[in-house]
């Protein structure tokens, strides 16, 4: 079920073992194991319902702003364990930083929007050069740059999801999160969002969800598909490998009707 | 108008549907004439509440004069140009000795100015006083019948137009005679209680929903506690006037009579305080605040919230930065509802003892006070015509207070707006 078990290791920035998600009594994601290598993009792919973004904002305890949530199993990022109780996880939504699927700038000045999460987790450099800085990784520099003190809202849909990506950038993560970050955009934005990962994944490692199976091809190194258990409706993971291998010649049948589109 | 019917052709069946178009129409316009009915009674109720206001603010009144002022003059010099000391003198020889000192004691004769003696004389020896006020719809359509009337009955007195809501009204304090009534003492006491109120609301009540919406765990107490919360609001007021009296007036009386501070005034030491009243009227508006502050707080989109969190901002940051200016022009607009009601409260004060007749002003929390409906209740419970024409112009005056504190919460929303847009 997983690529590699080896234990943790420089070679991997985050791993999964045996994580189970439960929302109250409903298992959404079982027994799932998942080596993520650092700075690349790994696509999680599946139907509906299959529990990928539940995995994903389990990489960075988000799912415990739902209070029904329960997850087991573990989570290591640098041989930690991030759901150990000593572990806070405001410290980790630092270090694995998330880009959401609708994009949801402050409603602040573009400046701000960046400015803040630094500031509040105690960012003791030059701030201009900072938001100077994650707006130009995040490909946005040359549209805003004279018009940084107006509102992060003011922006077209694509210009605010670069936006938030250079929100997260600027509190300088390891890892970035991305829940569907390109499908509330029109296909231009889409394509420079898929270009911009491209570009981040030299520096930080991205984990991102999608329903564009296009898209999982074009931008990933690595793709883990999700489905749905039989028996039980919960979320588990099929098969996971590098992108070319899993597209072109899957292990699994239900995978290979999965991306020539024959169900899901 | 009998609307056209478009062609059927051979690829349309419509026989499977009933011809009922011009039903569901008629079915619309009854339900809009009952909408726009609903409006028109709100609106003519409004109208008439406000021209029965207005009836009694204005109209024409018949004044006499103990002492015609024209006698008053002394050497040809007529009453309104005589220096001080012929002021003094004219009062002293016409009020009582005990008046007189009564006066002085109030404030010393050589600290007043020329004009509050002038018109000290002028009320207590003139003494100007209205023997009868006719409404304002009488003074516009029945003049002649009027005038007659007046020269028929009160040979002795002048006819003039008065607005009953006019400069000197609003300047001075309560008194016996409604022609120098006044609603300054009620005016500062209505915006110290509400003020104090305010203080006191505002922060534990918008803190108490920020717990109850961002902290708390959704579990059967906590669902107990809200749904007693909005129990709370529909409470009857006076009930807040006899938790107040027996809260605020009997327990906390150390307190609230300004004894414990040092504060010791024994004419105020039982409590019934400014202090008392707006702490009661707190109570009252607390619930109110908590209601529409959690409704605000709940509204704010769980994506905004994400963010912060998905950035490493703790729970804190995150309602300090985003939750709650988001949330504030809703949570102003619901204290902008609990300004309106605590201004407009009656009863509770009444309980906790406001003071009916009061005509010094309130110089701080652990004064006496009136307030301004507790003055308009007060003066429509009197026998005299009068009093109905100054309770008019009080309740014009406590409009004018609540639109004018609303306009300032309302100012204050939009700032808040606005700085979430631009």
């Amino acid at each position: 079920m997983t690529a590699s078990t080896d234990s943790s290791n420089g070679n991997y920035a985050i791993e999964a073992r045996n994580l189970r998600v439960y929302y109250g009594d409903f298992l959404a994601v079982k027994d799932v194991s998942l080596n993520i290598p650092r700075q690349k993009i790994t696509a999680l792919i599946g139907p509906s319902g299959c529990g990928k973004s539940t995995m994903l904002r389990a990489f960075n305890r988000m799912n415990e702003l739902i209070p029904t949530v329960r997850t087991t199993g573990e989570i290591l990022y640098n041989a930690v364990n991030i759901y150990d109780p000593d572990i806070d996880a405001v410290e980790v939504r630092r270090r694995i930083g998330m880009v959401f699927q609708k994009p949801n700038p402050f409603p602040k000045s573009i400046y701000e929007n960046v400015a803040w999460g630094a500031r509040i987790n105690g960012y003791k450099g030059p701030m201009d050069e900072l938001v100077c800085e994650s707006l130009r990784q995040a490909a946005l520099w040359d549209e805003v740059k004279d018009k940084l003190n107006q509102s992060g809202l003011s922006l077209s849909g694509g210009q605010q999801q670069r936006l938030c990506i250079a929100r997260a950038i600027a509190v300088k993560p390891d890892i970035i999160l991305m829940d569907e970050p390109a499908s509330a955009l029109d296909p231009i934005a889409t394509l420079r969002i898929e270009e911009l990962m491209q570009d981040l994944a030299r520096q930080y490692t991205l984990i991102v969800v999608t329903h564009n199976m296009q898209q999982a091809a074009r931008v990933s190194d690595y793709t883990a598909f999700f489905s749905l258990d039989e028996e039980d409706r919960s979320g588990i993971l099929i098969e996971y490998g590098a992108t070319k291998k899993l597209f072109t010649n899957p292990e699994k049948k239900i995978t290979e009707d999965y991306i020539t589109g024959r169900f899901g | 108008m009998k609307a056209r019917p478009l062609k059927d052709t051979v690829h349309l069946n419509t026989s499977d549907f009933a011809p009922n178009l011009a039903q569901r129409h008629r079915v619309g316009r009854f339900w809009l004439f009952v909408f726009q009915g609903s409006t028109l009674v709100g609106i003519v109720v409004l109208s008439m509440l406000l021209l029965n206001i207005l009836n009694s603010t204005f109209g024409y009144v018949a004044v006499e004069n103990k002492i015609d002022p024209d006698t008053l003059a002394v050497n040809g010099v007529p009453l309104e140009d005589l220096p001080q000391e012929e002021l003094l003198r004219l009062l002293q020889e016409n009020v009582s000795a005990g008046l007189y000192r009564g006066l002085e004691s109030q404030q010393p004769f050589a600290e007043r100015s020329r004009q509050d003696v002038y018109n000290l004389v002028l009320e207590r020896v003139v003494e100007p006083h209205v023997v009868k006020s006719w409404s304002l719809q009488d003074s516009l359509f029945r003049r002649a019948q009027i005038a007659a009337e007046v020269a028929d009955a009160y040979p002795e007195a002048d006819l003039q137009f008065r607005s009953w809501l006019n400069a000197q009204f609003m300047r001075q304090p309560q008194s016996a005679k409604a022609q120098s009534a006044g609603v300054r003492t009620a005016i500062l006491g209505s915006l110290w209680t509400v003020g104090i109120a305010i203080v006191f609301a505002f922060p534990i009540g918008v803190g108490g929903a920020i717990y109850l919406e961002e902290y708390a765990a959704d579990n059967a107490f906590n669902r107990v506690i809200r749904t007693n919360i909005n129990n709370l609001a529909g409470v009857p007021s006076i009930i807040y006037g006899m938790l107040g009296l027996a809260i605020f007036v009997r327990a906390l009386e150390p307190l609230t009579s300004g004894a414990l501070l040092g504060y010791a005034d024994s004419t105020t030491a039982n409590g019934r305080t400014i202090l008392s009243a707006g702490l009661t009227l707190g109570l009252l508006i607390l619930p109110l605040i908590i209601i529409n502050a959690q409704e605000a707080i709940r509204a704010v989109p769980s994506s905004l919230r994400q963010a912060s969190f998905g950035i490493g901002a703790t729970r804190w940051q995150t309602v300090w930065y985003h939750v709650l200016p988001y949330a504030m022009p809703g949570i102003l607009t619901g204290t902008i509802l609990a300004i309106s009601r605590a201004m407009g409260e009656t009863a509770p004060l009444v309980v906790i003892g406001a003071s009916t007749f009061i005509n010094v002003d309130p110089n701080g929390p652990f004064a006496k006070f009136t307030t301004l409906p507790t003055q308009i209740y007060q003066w429509t419970s009197r026998p005299q015509d009068v009093f109905r024409n100054i309770a008019a112009a009080a309740i014009i005056v406590l409009v004018m207070l609540v639109l004018s504190l609303n306009a300032t919460a309302v100012i204050l929303r939009r700032r808040f707006s606005r700085r979430l847009d631009s």
